[in-house]
This record gives structure tokens, sequence and C-alpha cells, in this order.
């Protein structure tokens, strides 16, 4: 299953892909070397992963067309693991994550992305943005104007060079860029630095390689707190790429797959000296905007950067970091949902909370799974707070008979028991109460409580309680849970009155 | 609730071969007095792109952008297509109602064909299709793309037209004793599409005592439902090549059998009966399943 794949996702689109390929590799490569550094390791560490994840993603992954590489958002979260435990324990960390993405697949976890809301997803996004952007600053502080100015340069070949006629829409504009400042900075003999000051580059195509590490309980402590939010983190990212792509060529996609097809990708870069990756925003949206639709352009992708990468390190090394840097914005700055700024005065004020909350926990701790922690229990907690609003109590006194009747309507579960309790007046000296439950739904034990107490008291107080209309879904909760009915029960509940 | 169900459905993309669709089905739906339904698929075509634009740059808002963009030239496109779907399918209409049908129902959807049948499948009595699309127009050596996948995935009966339309006297029921086959027997015998015609049950193969049986049980059976006439022929060689042969020598309109019964690997590794018989044969096919 995981390796089927309709005829049409592989030779439905071929030239359009093989061109979207290649623009798509010319801008992983500056990618995965930032990458890279971003994580603490040679080059060669992000070149190596990003072949190979985007490689076996195109056969096995959910979604054709979309681009999975060595990510930032994963590239942050290894940062300390490499400082403290070295290559050989990423690597291992990276096997791990693959396993855990594999068993997420198969216990259909890709579905839990349904309580992950749109503001968690653009919060998501915009903090992802923020995070590689600011993983350039360390390439900006302290240097010379040069640096500055090569940067600026390479903006603006990036963002002005698509309006030249003819030529400007057919050379992809960040390899125009990567080009022209090599080639200024050979010729100034600019003193800067270059990616080949960063580590090694790859000089070979990848080797099998098992991690170097003791198969113990102890390695699996060190490699496990990583694993997990490396799983956790690069599911989310694939998923909501996929969802984007989904969108955006109004095609569906296999969600349980991708997740497989991420854990299988992630396997096979680590068994080759790579690092973790995931699903890219940026590199996906790239690639539909230059015509890849199928498999083949993601095969393209990966292909291509390992043929330019090994044929051409000699050139490689000679790339000024400033170059990098401006296509890393220029990612950084298309990664930003700027419509989420716009809207900001159109949308709820709950909405945004959770949005910005999402950005200000993933930037102060640099991992995006706190972000969609955070944000999703924020989210949860809105939405039960405005159900909670959906509940009233209305009453009638029937004089003749001495009876009051309460009607109940609405939403009854933790957030509004309180309030379904407070609607009671338990002063009242009547005979009789009739609490009429026909329009009301109990979801949880809380608010079983509530009912039980609620008519326990008005029995305290004298009257005769009778309830009516519990409907199946609120009687099958009470009948589980009530306990009005159970006189030794009464004493417990309210032994504290 | 039988307007509902039991139609027979009638697929047009506006090849070639539509007219005779329209004519096949409208001759099905008559004999055996069941609702036609006009069916006239947009295929989207996902897989290629739209705009290619390869400058490789994301800037500001790029996604909300290209999403725009890509809905817009889409949106121009679907609806030409929408507009050209409905005059093929109001040409088709005026055509079966001129062959006598009242009130034939008449549908476009989006998607794929294969899909859309599938969910089709249960109102379905007969489908009616061209045995090549758009596409493979003027190929006659091929068959349509989704054809196969079509005849595998449903279980109703299927007419594939690959000739203008000529209203069947006589009809050729290949027999092979096989399970699918005895089925087709039954159908055929119950059905009212088959009255009044004559029917050449013809079986290929070389064993003759066995064949005897099995065509006389056959023939009991069709005698049995009445209003069929029927000849039996033993034929000997490649079964599709005698078939064709036997069709041409006796001016046969129409061939009924099964169809790949066997499962893909077998097809692909052995080569299917039912696919040689698609490409060579110059009748209609009425596959049974």
């Amino acid at each position: 299953m995981l390796f089927l794949s309709k005829k049409q996702d592989w030779l439905g689109n071929i030239s359009g892909d093989m061109l979207a390929g290649i623009v798509v590799a010319l801008a992983l490569i500056p990618e995965a070397i930032a990458f890279s550094i971003i994580a603490g390791v040679d080059p060669k560490v992000g070149l190596y992963a990003s072949f190979c994840i985007a490689v076996i993603t195109a056969f096995v992954g959910g979604r054709p067309g979309m681009i999975s590489a060595a990510t930032g958002a994963m590239a942050l979260l290894m940062v300390t693991l490499v400082k403290d435990h070295g290559l050989q324990y990423l690597l291992a960390a990276t096997l791990l994550t693959g396993v855990l993405q594999i068993i997420a697949g198969y216990l259909k976890l890709g579905s839990l992305m349904s309580f992950v809301s749109r503001s968690v997803v653009t919060g998501f996004v915009n903090a992802l943005a923020i995070l590689i952007f600011m993983a350039q600053l360390p390439e900006l502080t302290h240097v010379t104007w040069h640096v500055y100015a090569m940067t600026a340069g390479g903006l603006a070949i990036i963002y002005l060079f698509p309006y030249i006629p003819v030529i400007g829409k057919s050379l992809p504009s960040p390899l125009v860029c990567i080009v022209a400042l090599t080639v200024i900075a050979i010729y100034l003999q600019l003193d800067i630095r270059t990616v080949g000051d960063m580590g090694a580059l790859p000089d070979t195509l990848p080797i099998f390689l098992w991690p170097e590490v003791p198969l113990t309980l102890e390695t699996l402590q060190i490699i496990l707190p990583y694993s997990v939010p490396l799983a956790v983190v690069g599911m989310l990212e694939s998923m909501m790429t996929a969802t984007i792509v989904d969108d955006l060529t109004d095609t569906p996609s296999d969600k349980n797959r991708e997740c497989k097809g991420q854990g299988l990708a992630n396997i096979g870069a680590g068994l080759l000296g790579g690092m973790a990756g995931c699903a890219m925003i940026g590199q996906s949206i790239i690639n539909i905007k230059s015509g890849g639709r199928g498999r083949l352009s993601t095969l393209c992708a990966g292909v291509f950067l390992l043929i330019m990468v090994v044929f051409l390190d000699e050139w490689l090394s000679k790339i000024p970091m400033a170059a990098l840097v401006a296509v890393m914005i220029m990612v950084s700055i298309g990664t930003f949902s700027w419509s989420s700024i716009v809207k900001l005065k159109q949308h709820p004020l709950s909405t945004n909370i959770v949005m910005v909350a999402t950005v200000i926990v993933v930037v102060w701790t640099h991992n995006l799974a706190y972000g969609v922690f955070v944000g999703v229990l924020l989210a949860s907690l809105f939405f039960a707070n405005k159900i909670g609003h959906f509940m009233y109590v209305e009453s009638k006194l029937d004089e003749a008979t001495n009876s009051r009747t309460y009607h109940v309507i609405g939403q009854v579960f933790f957030n509004s028991a309180d309030k379904f309790t407070a609607a009671f007046d338990f002063k009242e000296a009547v005979e009789k109460i009739v609490i009429d439950l026909h329009r009301a739904h109990f979801w949880d034990i809380s608010s079983v409580t509530a009912l039980d107490k609620v008519v326990i008291k008005f029995r305290r107080e004298g009257a005769e309680v009778e309830l009516i209309g519990l409907n199946e879904a609120s009687s099958t909760i009470v009948d589980r849970f009530g306990v009005h009915d159970k006189p030794e029960e009464i004493e417990k509940i309210m032994g504290g009155h | 609730m039988n307007t509902n169900t039991n139609r027979v459905l009638a697929c047009i993309d506006g090849s070639s071969l539509t007219e005779a669709v329209c004519d096949y089905a409208a001759w099905i739906a008559q004999r055996v007095d069941a609702p036609l339904k006009l069916l006239h698929m947009i295929d989207h075509h996902h897989e290629t792109a739209a705009i290619s634009d390869l400058s490789g740059n994301i800037g500001l808002g790029s996604q909300e952008h290209l999403l725009e963009e890509l809905a817009a030239v889409e949106q121009q496109r679907s609806k030409l297509r929408l507009q050209q779907g409905k005059l093929l399918l109001q040409a088709a209409k005026e055509r079966v109602i001129q062959a006598g049908i009242t009130n034939p129902d008449s549908n476009q959807r989006h998607g794929s064909l294969v899909e859309s049948l599938i969910e089709l499948e249960d109102s379905i009595r007969v489908l009616v299709i061209g045995i090549r699309g758009k596409v493979h127009e003027n190929q006659p050596d091929k068959i349509g793309a989704k054809l196969e996948s079509i005849i595998r995935s449903l279980h109703k009966p299927i007419l594939v037209v690959n000739d203008a339309f000529k209203a069947p006297q006589r009809i050729m029921i290949a027999y092979d004793g096989s399970k699918a086959t005895e089925k087709a027997i039954d159908m055929v015998a119950i059905s009212p599409l088959y009255k009044g015609l004559t029917c050449h049950l013809v079986n290929v193969s070389k064993d003759d005592a066995a064949t005897e049986q099995l065509l006389e049980a056959a023939v009991s059976k069709l005698k049995n439902a009445g209003g069929i006439e029927v000849t039996t022929k033993k034929l000997q060689g490649k079964p599709d090549q005698a078939l064709c042969e036997y069709q041409d020598k006796h001016d046969i309109d129409m061939i009924v059998m099964g169809a790949f019964s066997h499962t893909r690997i077998h097809d692909l590794l052995l080569g299917s009966f039912t696919a040689k018989m698609l490409v060579n044969a110059k009748k209609p096919l009425l596959l049974l399943r």
C-alpha cells in the first residue's frame, strides 16, 4: 500500500514536474546548508538528509507534489543534542523519530490534526517564519558592512529579477542571487564568510552507515526526549503543509500515509548520515508555483540536489553566507502568513489570542510542539467557554398547585455546571418542582453531579422533584453516573452541608 | 422508486462515438423499458499544472496570491468545460428524444469517470460507453485508458460501443461454460432485451463431448425463456480470432460475453481475452459481469 501510486501521480505532468524539481532543488541547497548550521552540524548532514527525505517521500509520501527535506523546525530541536552528545546520537535520534512516526501513522494519529484549529496553524507558520529569520541573525551580527550590502543586494535580486522581461520568469531568482553574489565576492576578493567555512560539504554520494552509538537503555534515555518532539513537530508541519498543498491544488491527500512516509524518510536519512526532516511549507509553495504537481517533482528535487552538490562542491564552498541569508530571509517572508496580520482586526479576540500565544511560546522555547500544545489548549478552553454560554434556565410558577417548572435549555457540562446550579431558586417555598430537561444536553459527570445537587437541595427544602424529558444523550450519562435516585448516596454527596 | 434505480446510463464525452452511444442507450432503454440517463463528466486533470512560474521566489502573501491565481485560472477553464458539456448533453438529449425516449435524464458531474460510476453503480441497470474517449479518438488500435478499470470496478452489464448504431438483429454469445458465462446465459434468458433476436451460441474449444453437453444445457435454458431463436456453433482455434471471424461471416450485430474474470496479475502475464476482444471486435460488446 505504501509503495502503490497512481500512474498519473508520477507521469501526469512530466515536464512541469522536472522543471519545478530543478527550481526546488536550487532553493533546497541553501536551505539545507542553513539548517545544518542551525543544528550545529556539517552542511553535508543537511544536504544528505534533504536528498534522502525528498527521494523517499516521493515514493511513499501521501501528498504528491509536497517537498520534504531538512527543515528549520526540526533543526532547532536538535541543537542541544548535537552540542552535548555529537552527531552520532543525532543520527540515532533521527532513526527513532522515523520509527515513532511510522507507529503514529499506523495508529492513524494523523486524524488528530482536526484538533489543531486554524489559528494554531497560522500561529505555527508565523512562528516558524520568525524562527527561520532569527536563525539568520548570527550571520548578520559582528560583521563588516559588506555583508549587509551583499544581503540587501541579494534580496533585491530575488524580488526584482522576476520583473525583467523574458528571462525574469524562466530563471529562478534565488539562483541568480547566489550566482551573482558569489561572482561579486570572488571578483572583489571580499573577506566574508563562505559556505566552505561552515564545515564539510559532501564530496561523495551518501553511504549507508549505522550510527555509532551503544545500543543501551542509556542511549535511549538520551535520544528519546529529542525523538518525541522531533516526531511530533515533523508530523505537525507535514500535515499542515499537506493541507496547504491540498488547498492549492484542489486535490486530496492521505495524511496517515504521509505520517508513515515521513517516518520511512527519516529512517532513511538516519542511515545515510542525514538529520531528521519533514515537509517544508515554503518549498512546497515554490514547487506548486513552479508548476510541480506529481511525485516526480519531489524525486527530481532530491536527485538534482544531490547531483549538483556532489559535482559542484568546489563552487558550493565559495558561496558567501550573505547569499544564503538572503535566500533564507526570502523563505521566512514567504512562509509568514501575511493575511493573518491583515485580518487581526476582523477576527475575534479569542482567535487572535490563540494565534499570538502560539507564536510567543514557540519563539520563547524554540520548540514548535510546545507552541501547538499551548495553542490547542487555549483554543479548547475558549471553545468550552463559548459553548458554556449556550445554556439558560427559565421557570414558571403554577400557583394553583404551588409548583414551579424549570425549563433547562442548552449545553450543560463542566464549564456551565455552576451557572446551571445558580439558575435555581432554592429559597422559594413550593411543594413541587418539575425540571424539564427536554432541550438540555448533559455532557459529563460535572453536569450530572450538578443536577444531582439541585435535586437533592430541592428535596431537602421539602419539595417533590420530578425530572422530565431527559433526552437520550443525557439519560445515558445520568444512568451511568447519577446518584439522586439512590438514597444511600445522597448523604455522601451532601455530607459537607 | 424505480425511476431512481435501474437506469440505462450513457456516458458521453463529445468524441465521435457519442452519437452511437446515445443511439444504443436509447435502443436498450426502449427494449427493457427503463429510464435513460445521460452522464457527462468534467475531469479536471489536477495532475497537470495550470500555471508555471519558474521565478522560484516567495514573498509576503505568496500562498494567498498563488491560491487566488490558481482558483481564477481553473474557474475560467471549468466554466468553459461546463458550457461545452451542457451543449453536449443538450444535443444528446435531443437525439434520444428523437429516438423515442420520453424524459431522458441528464447529469453533469465533476471528477473522474471511474469514481463517479462506482458511486452511481447501484442506480445503473446497463452502462453504455464508447470504446475510446476523446484522447484516443484517432487510434483505432487502442481502447480508452479508463475502460478496463471501469469494467473491472463495476458489476453491472456494460455495452461497449465501437461503431455507428445499427439495431441489433443477430447477437452472438461467447460461451465457455465458466461461471461468468453461465450467469450471462441466465441474464440473457430473463432479460427482455433479447426477445425476438437471433442468438448464436458460440463456443471455442477442443474438447467436443464436454462442449456438446454444455451447449445443450445452455440452449435449453435460452429456449425455455422463449422469444429467442438459438443456433449453436463450435469453433476451434484462438478464441478471439475465431469469434471475430464468425461475427464477420454471420453478420452478427452484437457480442455478449463475460468480462475480466481473472485477476489483473493473471491478465498481465497471460493476456486478457476480454482486452483482445475489445480491440478486435468490430461490433459492440455487451459485457456481463
